[in-house]
């Protein structure tokens, strides 16, 4: 088990900057993800802490060891691949023993340690089988199993999740979640799903064209998001954003004007005529609101009923808002209505995309 | 039940076919036939029994398989010998060896080592046999040879290739001219390996060795195979040694092709040289039906 610390990092291929001089830590035990869109250096920053990709610049450390130059098999990491790249000449049992065999333990001994792994991820039943002969699910466990199998420092999951239906989706994310509790070993997991990052991860870092934009709690970062791009990429349906001016004292759109009173503070050092962004989540959107202070008029584009809650999307000044209603029954607003939120909901982004946050 | 779709009548369809057909009977069939019977008789180019053939029965294979004179040279079984040797170190091991180890040495590389060496390969294997024969000859020539030259030029003494060693040449030759088709196939078949799997392999501690051995090899079973089936009955069958030393000296490079071609077409004896042409088909046979079977039980293994 061990810390995991970038220092200055930077990985460009050919002319391509993929990775852009990133810095962190991660610390003994914790569950990191490494969030993003593709091609936001996610990967291949997983990539380089496995050692399957070379930095251009800067050091990695696992432990207290510079592994910079290090042979991915000097790391002693374990490493499960998006398509589980399970070998298909051999057994489930095999597979799992694989890292075992290279490290030259016996025959009996592997496969006992093997079996052992296999049987607390439940699927000793199958140690004979190939991997063609086992569902998806039961492939994904496999390939854990033998990026475990070795009691590596650091596990690095690479989009484990992605290749498996919606529903065993959710189970092999408490499952690994378990599991990783159970091991305690520093773990590195990337997607591009934020859900699962926001399920799973004590802390996420969210990349965007090869930089951490923000790097923290799962809850912290939907809470109080760094950048607009945060914002937008956490949550489901991501925050609404709602482009304005700042002038007199108040926020303007071609529709509305909202008293940014409230906001002095946080607005202090932006120029009058600024372009600002302001956000909401959708849960914090209410229908109607008459007689609220914090009120925009819009125009009913869409309701979706999904049962437990309904989203209702209108059209504001040119942009497109979503509330997000809790209750049993759907609304039924048509045509011109209006929404309203609570100021202390609202996110204040300036000229630059940076949230402003209290001072 | 429903009927069975044809794009074209049946007569049309036999139709379409009778052109290939008629090509494969004159050129392949009626030979092939021909020359099975010719192996029966004492049939050849000139003499008496040039005009008026007699049926021998099984001596020329007698002939061929006479214990007492077997291992002499320029007879069957000693050219059998010469043959084995031929296949094995130029084929299997020249060829597949080495076209493995080529494809493997630039599998997932790019650059212009890569481009060249992939190039000449496939340049050495697509020029004409005639060509390829006169460079090689250029090349191991006593007095004016490339490789004598260089042997000159770090002190070593020159050697006459062709008549003092003349088997190695002849291997050298064809391992050269036919890698490249190994090395292709290999390729390919590399190409088809996921990158996740050796990266894996990698992450779990095997070196090249290993993954060779555990992962690539495994894996392109198949493919190796079929190279190895193909390359073997090739060489069995190629004529190019003749282009280089005729068969000799002393009928020390006489694979069983020149051979086959210095009793039917040097001495006139079609009657042997028909012959040696079924026993020769007979081991092809033999050798597809042996690497068939490898197939068929691979095949149901997975």
């Amino acid at each position: 088990m061990a810390n995991v610390t970038f220092r200055s990092i930077t990985k460009q291929f050919g002319n391509f900057t993929a990775v852009n001089d990133v810095s962190f830590e991660i610390h003994d035990g914790e569950f990191v993800c490494l969030l993003g869109p593709s091609g936001c250096g996610k990967t291949t920053t997983l990539r380089m802490i496995a050692g399957l990709e070379q930095p251009t610049s800067g050091r990695i450390l696992i432990g207290q060891d510079d592994v910079t130059e290090a042979k991915p098999k000097e790391r002693d990491i374990g490493m499960v691949f998006q398509d589980y790249a399970l070998f298909p000449h051999m057994t489930i049992a095999d597979n799992i023993a694989y890292p075992l065999k290279v490290r030259g333990v016996g025959q009996a001994e592997r496969h006992r340690r093997a079996g052992e792994v296999a049987k607390n991820l439940s699927i000793d039943q199958l140690l004979e089988r190939r991997p063609g002969q086992i569902s998806g699910g039961q492939q994904q466990r496999t390939s854990v199993a033998r990026a475990v199998v070795h009691k590596p420092r650091v596990y690095l999951f690479d989009e484990p999740l992605s290749n498996l239906d919606a529903k065993l989706r959710l189970e092999a994310r408490s499952f690994l979640k378990h599991l990783q509790r159970e091991l305690g070993v520093t773990s590195i997991y990337v997607t591009h799903d934020q859900a699962e990052a926001m399920a799973m991860a004590d802390r996420v870092a969210v990349m965007d064209r090869g930089q951490i934009v923000q790097f923290g709690p799962p809850l912290t970062v939907y809470r109080e998001p760094a950048t607009t791009f945060v914002a937008n990429f956490l949550g489901s349906p991501p925050m609404n954003l709602l482009p304005v001016r700042y002038e007199g004292g108040a926020f303007k759109a071609a529709t509305f004007e909202l008293d940014a009173g409230p906001f002095a503070e946080r607005l202090r050092g932006i120029a009058a005529g600024s372009q600002l962004t302001l956000g909401v989540r959708p849960e914090h959107v209410r229908m109607g609101g008459a007689g609220d202070a914090w009120r925009i008029p819009g125009e009913v584009y869409a309701v979706e009923p999904l049962g437990p809650e309904s989203l209702v999307t209108l059209r504001v000044a040119g942009a497109l808002v979503t509330a997000r209603l809790f209750g049993d029954d759907p609304p039924t607003a048509t045509g011109a209505t209006s929404f309203a939120f609570d100021p202390s909901n609202l996110h204040v982004f300036g000229p630059d995309g940076r949230r402003l946050a209290a001072r | 039940m429903h009927e069975r779709r044809t794009i074209l009548p049946l007569r049309t369809g036999l139709l379409f076919l009778g052109p290939a057909a008629l090509f494969i009977g004159a050129f392949i069939l009626l030979p092939f036939f021909w020359i099975a019977g010719v192996s029966f008789t004492n049939r050849s180019l000139t003499g008496a029994t040039a005009a008026n053939p007699q049926f021998v029965g099984l001596q020329n294979y007698l002939k061929l398989f006479d214990l007492s004179t077997f291992m002499n040279p320029g007879q069957f079984g000693s050219s059998l010998v010469i043959t084995g040797q031929f296949v094995f170190w130029s084929a299997i091991v020249g060829q597949a060896v080495l076209g493995l180890l080529l494809a493997w040495f630039f599998y997932r590389r790019t650059g212009w080592v890569k481009e060249s060496v992939q190039t000449l390969a496939i340049v050495a294997w697509i020029i004409p046999d005639v060509v390829v024969a006169f460079a090689w000859n250029a090349f191991l020539d006593y007095d004016g040879g490339t490789l004598n030259w260089l042997f000159g030029l770090v002190g070593l003494h020159k050697v006459d290739w062709l008549l003092a060693m003349p088997l190695l040449s002849i291997v050298l030759f064809n391992a050269w001219r036919g890698s490249a088709f190994s090395m292709l196939l290999f390729s390919s078949a590399l190409g088809s390996i996921p990158p996740s799997y050796l990266e894996t392999a990698d992450v779990a501690g095997a070196g090249p060795w290993q993954r060779l051995k555990d992962i690539i090899l495994p894996l392109i079973r198949t493919h190796i195979v079929t190279d190895l089936i193909l390359i073997t009955l090739w060489t069995f069958n190629t004529f190019g040694p003749f282009l280089l030393t005729g068969g000799g000296p002393a009928f020390r490079t006489e694979v069983v092709s020149v051979l086959t071609y210095r009793m039917a077409f040097k001495y006139f004896d079609f009657g042997t040289g028909s012959a040696l042409g079924m026993v020769m088909m007979l081991i092809n046979l033999g050798f597809a039906l042996v690497y068939l079977g490898l197939l068929r039980r691979q095949g149901g293994s997975r």
